[in-house]
């Protein structure tokens, strides 16, 4: 059976195509068959996320207008069989979409594919009902920022105005080493202001920078994040899986500095 | 506790929960500032039929409850000041 999972945040810049774009990836490494769609019309990003920016002729616009079919404007992901991409519109506005046409498409898509994953705009406007119209769950992505925070109780509140089955949440960008002088909320802060289920926590990685720059998301990469990512992917697919360590990861030195420093 | 909690200053995390908490209780219950100065006012009338009230001492806010592990529950928190049981003439 297949599901249509919406990735929202409210406030912009939190991780919400960052962390689209390496589910989509992660649940395809995982031999799930799965479409990405960019649903920030006027604001293109996922494309340039993934790498697969040069790619693109046709978009979620041309799509819903019946200027192509569906199959010719998906992007194939060469690195991996079954992943593919649905950009969004770079020169039209959110206007040109509408719900009921963004569940239509998201209905096809579902014979076709086991995840459709869609990647909101910030925001709740149109662009926002647009890409929730469609789904069966929600992941919110939140920092631990008093703003993103705030944002997501905003964006749970409309969810569940909207009977959405199932939300999510994913803390990202998070540092334990503030988290632990106390100058940062802690994981469990942030799920008992939310309470909402927590799917994963997602450390502040540079590597997460440099994936980007290559278009290459690092899920399932020997990194912190990419092992985070992909650990949200197997609990997506129901499986039980413990959350991170991050404090552990600190190496042999800052261990031994530990052992002084609880004294 | 740690009897060096004592002396610590509240660390910011803590702030920012606690700044955080009284936003959102705000937020969730969608009851602008002039609905509450009309809940407010009929809550004086109301009690003053039976109690004289201190009008200008009465607090009234939307909070959290946090009773027996029903927390969460939002609930209208009332703080009447009373100046005189008014004598009842049966």
């Amino acid at each position: 059976m297949s599901e249509v999972i919406v990735v929202t945040s409210g406030k912009g810049g939190v991780g919400k195509t960052t962390s689209s774009a390496n589910v989509g990836t992660g649940l395809a490494k995982l031999d799930q068959k799965v479409v990405l769609i960019d649903t920030d019309i006027g604001l293109r990003n996922l494309d340039v996320v993934m790498g697969l920016e040069n790619r693109i002729v046709y978009n979620l616009v041309d799509v819903v207008e019946g200027n192509c079919r569906i199959k010719q404007a998906l992007i194939k992901d060469k690195r991996y069989p079954n992943l593919y991409l649905l950009p969004s519109a770079q020169t039209r506005d959110k206007t040109s979409v509408t719900p009921e046409q963004m569940k239509k498409l998201t209905d096809e898509l579902r014979e076709e594919f086991d995840y459709i994953i869609l990647d909101c705009p910030a925001g709740i406007e149109q662009g926002f009902k647009n890409a929730i119209a469609g789904a069966d769950r929600a992941l919110i992505v939140t920092t631990p920022e008093v703003s993103a925070i705030r944002d997501a109780d905003r964006i749970i509140g409309l969810l569940e105005a909207n009977s959405m089955k199932k939300i999510d949440l994913i803390v990202n960008r998070l540092r334990p080493d503030m988290v632990k002088r106390g100058d940062m909320m802690s994981i469990d802060d942030v799920v008992d202001i939310l309470a909402i289920n927590l799917i994963g926590a997602v450390p502040d990685d540079e590597a997460i920078v440099i994936s980007t720059n290559q278009g290459e998301p690092l899920v399932g990469s020997d990194t912190l994040a990419g092992k985070a990512y992909m650990n949200i992917c197997h609990r997506i697919l129901g499986e039980e899986v413990p959350l991170m360590d991050f404090s552990t990861e600190n190496g042999l030195f800052a261990k031994i500095a530990n052992l002084f420093k609880k004294n | 506790m740690n009897i060096m909690d004592f002396f610590r200053k509240k660390n910011s995390s803590d702030v920012a929960k606690d700044r955080l908490k009284l936003v959102l209780v705000s937020d969730r219950a969608n009851c602008s500032p002039e609905v509450m100065e009309m809940i407010k006012n009929d809550i004086i009338k109301v009690i003053s039929k039976y109690l004289e009230v201190d009008a200008e001492g009465l607090d009234i806010q939307i909070t959290q409850t946090d009773i027996d592990g029903s927390k969460g529950i939002p609930a209208l928190y009332a703080n009447i000041p009373i100046k005189k049981l008014k004598q009842t003439s049966e």
